[in-house]
């Protein structure tokens, strides 16, 4: 079956199981029931827990480490210091980069964030081990912290000229245009929340190490946790079943893994490690804090002339973290004059890290307020200065769009939303106490893509089962796999059986950036393509088959049957067939890499990301697209600002599953209106700590603060973006909610909040 | 966490005798006691049980008054229709505080004792500064991040926020909280740090809540709770309300008038001097706006809190205007 055969399957297709159709998750009923055991809930004979102690300052030197008290603790097998944990080796980064330092220290003694890792205790029980924590004495030789953007010693920061983006005289052209914005925006440190904390169980055998962790990406944590411990990656072992939300902070073997993994081979017992949840505000980086400022140059028309841009985040002082500023400025808009430019601050925090649409999110923050501003200078409605500057191809790569309904997305979201029926000017649209307001934003995200590989196995009673180290952490994996697998088999999907989350099976490369989907659709559909030719073949040739001396050239397979074309002969389920020719499995390795690929290039492709395809490779750019409209309710008493509605229409493709998309969609949407309300990271400025490190402090929003959400999916088959026309799913819809706000807001009140997030102390 | 031990109370005098143990702390429903001793809060001695007491949970209410048994679950309170009738404040404090699954566990009782959410308060390993914690420590409130924290009942020593809501509504209908041997207006069981932040309740070793009663009024009848806060549930007030209102015959004149804040002082705060300007007089939308101003007499900020000081006249003046429409 060709790719084409595929997608006029799946668009004729109502049957729920096919590609495109609305099954329901299959892990569902497992998580509902509490039959789904995650990563570090299994049971192991002679268990031990670890429990860390985090630094107290933010910057300086660990001078002593008093651990008498704690060693002696009832239960307490062994406390770990920067001075007595083994020695490892650096590990690669996650481009394949070779590492800086020859060695790795886990536990630190130079401190550089309040809460990195001095310590660890390890006892019998976990209740001992947090006693005996609690025990360990450290003292510090205390330095001046640069705490955040706005510290004093902070500086301008180290520009990033890999980020530079510049076309035609920005400076000049926005300097002469008529109509001129310029205006600052700023997003706080942000965390990743979910709802399952990072941790692990380690446990050595030998040499061989196994590993059941939380992880988006088994095959890179794999490949880690093996040079940390100069032992094969064929050794190590990473079990990651179910995933409880990751959201881009589970992609790497972190600190607290290696403490983990070192006191389990210190002791040759098996050790858990599970982060309290003010360590999950501590060990990991969540989104970088940024500021942009937007400048934008247009004609009275509203055409715009140029866009200046400028951008910076923070990173730590001991890692590096880019969070790409001008992905959007770039190529939302068609304008003849850019500029962008980004520099990065270092600060006293852990290094920040990948929380949904790094980069595209606060970017679109920028200029999806900027533009809103644009058209309230200019007297044009927000959505027609959109389409005035349409961009009809990238502007940056100077390439088609391979797909960009985003037209669509505005008219259908308007549509839908009643967008015409909206009074311009801002105050004018109110409920008794409350300022009603309405505001639109676009967003988008790269199609991500990679090669992927999967195998297939059929089994002799004619099941199937699908094997991947790719993963699933909600957002819908091992459904999609059985609907791809059941669809090009011809099987019922409750007939195939897929498992994920371990790395001993077919690797994966790393799951963000919204790729999954796409690779493994694609590598799954050629294994099962394989598989299919291969039970065909037998059925044709093998002297036992019931079909041998049919004499066809071809056979079909549907609903687990197997027969001639025209049905003419004999029709045995696929395990009679399997049966009569004496095979117990057939099974088949199917991946998307080149032929010519060596096992150097291929183990770069699964443990690093050094070989993803860029999404403007070749004759074409490849984005998602997005249009939200939001409602706001603002009161005008308290300034409290509640999201009343929300329509969204978005371009991610064809879609593999439409019920398991728009529930993506709408976990963005969710988070979005978290960031715009609700989300920061608070840092008592003198000591450089999180005081808000905990769900009952750190907002996020509950049930009562969503609305009915509405999405509608405008995207077509894009044959340039995967192999099954599919686009990205779960970074996009997040990408342009908070400027959707903002603008709302300032329709609502008047107001302009350019610093997320819109709290009431902002509009009172 | 360190070890302790337990002991299950089946009688009122068996939890008392318990309770004047050095180091004893009471176990109701568990939702604080929990929660503070997981942050390194509260390291209890021994735990008194006393969730087993039986005919500490009754709810007794009538137009007269309530009696409500101090091991009565929010959940319940809140949905008890005589509650709801007579005195609406007490069950929606009660059903806009925590969320569904606390309020099925904790109890009234509890629910007097919950303690700041000062983040300082909560974090001994952070922050060993805490006059509440360790009484001459310092307040590592002071200086650092602000926004929570109370502009009213403030001292040097403290100004963590009181965050509950069911004692707002408590304080402005007069109850009076049972501690056996002796009982107290609820307004006075709370106690404003001043020099002595850690005394947060007069309450005396060997001393246990068995029940709050809130006397019946026209006001009580006549009353809301209104409660502003960042996301819309689940979280603790930025400020909030409890207002009843009576009056007269002319329907437009105010005779009786209770106001008390949350979410902006140190404990549940009486604001009489709004109640005294307003009664009285007509219920007007000026008079009500400039009247709620005067509940912020006295206030002091730190910086990041001094929204409260704008905010919490506007929510008393909104919960008046909302009872005036309800006529």
């Amino acid at each position: 079956m060709t790719v084409h055969d595929m997608k006029h399957a799946a668009s004729d297709s109502a049957r729920l199981e096919a590609v495109g159709g609305r099954l329901s998750r299959v892990d569902g009923p497992a998580k509902i029931t509490g039959a789904a055991k995650y990563a570090f809930e299994q049971q192991l004979e002679g268990l031990t827990h670890a429990v860390l102690v985090g630094a107290t300052i933010a910057a300086g030197k660990v001078t002593a480490i008093d651990a008498r008290a704690a060693e002696t603790a009832p239960g307490v097998l062994a406390v770990l210091t920067p001075y007595t944990i083994m020695e490892l080796r650096g590990a690669s980064d996650w481009l394949g980069n070779p590492p800086s330092q020859p060695t790795y220290a886990p536990l630190v003694r130079e401190v550089t964030f309040s809460g990195q890792h001095v310590a660890a205790v390890v006892a019998e029980t976990f209740e001992q081990a947090v006693a005996a924590a609690a025990l360990v004495k450290v003292w510090y030789d205390e330095t001046p912290a640069i705490v955040d953007l706005s510290d004093g010693k902070a500086g301008d920061g180290i520009p990033i000229d890999a980020m530079t983006k510049e076309w035609g005289d920005a400076e000049a052209a926005f300097a002469e245009a008529p109509v001129r914005i310029c205006a600052a925006y700023n997003t706080p440190r942000e965390f990743q929340a979910a709802m399952e904390p990072h941790g692990l169980i380690a446990r050595w055998e030998g040499d061989e190490l196994t590993i059941w962790e939380p992880s988006q990406w088994l095959d890179g944590m794999a490949r880690t946790y093996a040079e940390w411990f100069s032992i094969p990656f064929e050794n190590v072992r990473l079990v990651s079943p179910y995933i409880g939300g990751g959201f881009g902070s589970k992609a790497l073997a972190l600190a607290h893994s290696a403490v983990a993994a070192a006191a389990a081979k210190m002791l040759d017992r098996p050790v858990k490690l599970v982060l309290n949840r003010p360590q999950n505000f501590t060990s990991y980086g969540g989104r970088a804090a940024t500021r942009q400022t937007v400048a934008i140059g247009a004609e009275r028309d509203g055409k715009i002339q140029s866009i200046v841009h400028r951008g910076v985040n923070e990173t730590a002082v001991d890692g590096m973290w880019v969070e790409p500023l001008g992905s959007v400025t770039s190529i939302m808009y068609a304008t003849p004059n850019f500029s962008s430019k980004q520099n990065v601050v270092r600060v006293n925090t852990v290094v920040p890290g990948a929380k949904r649409a790094p980069g595209e999110n606060p970017s679109a923050f920028g200029i999806e307020c900027a533009i809103d501003e644009l058209a309230h200078e200019l007297g044009l409605d927000p959505l027609e200065i959109r389409l005035i500057n349409y961009a009809e191809r990238d502007p940056h790569a100077r390439k088609a769009w391979s797909t960009r309904q985003l037209r669509e997305a505005f008219a259908a979201g308007a549509e839908a939303f009643g967008w015409a029926k909206r009074s311009p000017a801002p105050r004018s649209m109110r409920d008794g106490h409350q300022f009603i307001g309405w505001g639109v934003a676009a967003g988008t995200y790269p199609v991500r893509r990679a090669h992927g590989e999967a195998v297939v196995k059929i089994l002799a009673d004619g099941s199937v089962v699908v094997e991947s180290s790719s993963i699933d952490m909600g957002q819908g994996t091992y459904t999609i796999l059985a609907q791809t697998a059941a669809e090009t088999l011809g099987v019922p999907v409750e007939n195939v059986t897929v498992k994920l989350g371990d790395s001993h099976f077919a690797r994966a490369g790393v799951t963000g950036g919204s790729r999954l989907a796409g690779v493994m659709t694609g590598a799954v559909h050629k294994a099962a393509g394989q598989a299919l030719d291969e039970l065909i073949g037998l059925a044709l040739s093998d002297p036992r088959s019931p079909f041998q001396k049919l004499q066809a050239n071809t056979l079909v397979v549907r609903d687990g049957r197997i027969a001639s074309p025209r049905g003419e002969g004999p029709d045995l389920s696929i395990g009679e067939l399997m049966s009569a020719v004496g095979r117990d499995h057939i099974e088949t390795k199917g991946d998307t890499l080149p032929a010519s690929t060596t096992p150097e290039e291929r183990y770069k492709n699964y443990t690093t990301v050094a070989m993803s395809i860029p999404h403007t490779e070749g004759d074409y750019s490849r984005y998602s697209w997005c249009a939200h409209f939001v409602e706001v309710r603002v009161d005008e008493d308290f300034g409290t600002v509640r999201v009343s509605r929300v329509v969204s229409a978005l371009d991610s493709g064809r879609l593999y599953n439409p019920k398991l998309a728009e529930s993506q969609w709408k976990g963005g949407i969710i988070m979005g209106i978290g960031q715009a309300l609700l989300e920061e990271g608070i840092v008592d400025r003198r000591h450089g700590r999180i005081v808000n490190g905990n769900f009952a402090d750190y907002m996020l929003p509950t049930n009562a603060d969503i609305p009915d959400i509405q999405t509608i999916s405008v995207g077509i088959p894009d044959p340039h973006s995967s192999a099954l026309g599919g686009k990205g799913v779960g970074e996009l819809a997040i990408v342009g909610i908070a400027p959707a706000i903002a603008n709302a807001v300032f329709h609502a009140t008047g107001k302009r909040v350019r610093d997320l997030p819109i709290t009431l102390e902002k509009l009172i | 966490m360190r070890d302790f031990s337990y002991f299950r109370a089946d009688n009122i005098e068996a939890a008392r005798n318990a309770a004047a143990l050095p180091g004893a702390m009471l176990l109701a429903g568990g939702t604080t006691l929990v929660d503070l001793a997981k942050c390194g809060v509260a390291e209890p001695a021994t735990v008194i049980d006393i969730s087993h007491i039986e005919g500490l949970n009754a709810i007794d209410a009538s137009a007269d008054r309530a009696l409500i048994g101090a091991l009565a679950k929010m959940s319940h309170v809140a949905d008890n229709a005589e509650v709801k009738s007579f005195f609406p404040a007490v069950s929606e404090a009660l059903w806009q505080a925590a969320s569904a699954q606390l309020r099925n566990m904790a109890t009234i009782g509890g629910n007097l004792m919950q303690r700041t959410r000062c983040p300082y308060f909560r974090d001994p390993a952070n922050f060993p500064a805490c006059n509440k914690r360790e009484p001459g420590s310092g307040c590592s409130a002071i200086g650092g991040v602000t926004r929570g924290h109370a502009v009213l009942g403030v001292s040097e020593a403290c100004i963590a926020t009181y965050p509950g809501d069911l004692a707002v509504a408590l304080v402005a209908f007069d109850a009076e909280v049972d501690l056996g041997e002796r009982k107290l207006k609820v307004e006075d069981f709370f106690l404003a740090p001043g020099a002595t932040a850690e005394q947060e309740h007069d309450i005396r070793p060997g001393e246990v809540i068995t029940a709050i009663e809130i006397p019946g009024s026209a006001a009580a009848r006549r009353s809301t709770y209104m409660k502003v806060r960042d996301r819309q549930s689940y979280e603790f007030a930025a400020a909030s309300a409890a207002v009843g209102l009576e009056l007269e015959g002319d329907g437009r004149t105010i005779r009786d008038i209770r106001v008390a804040l949350g979410g902006v002082a140190t404990k549940p705060w009486r604001a009489r001097a709004v109640e005294d300007a307003l009664k009285g007089k007509a219920l007007d939308e000026a008079t009500i706006r400039e009247a709620s101003e005067l509940a912020m007499e006295g206030a002091v900020d730190h910086g990041a809190n001094h929204y409260k000081i704008a905010l919490a006249p506007r929510v008393i003046a909104r919960a008046i205007l909302k009872l005036g429409e309800t006529a």
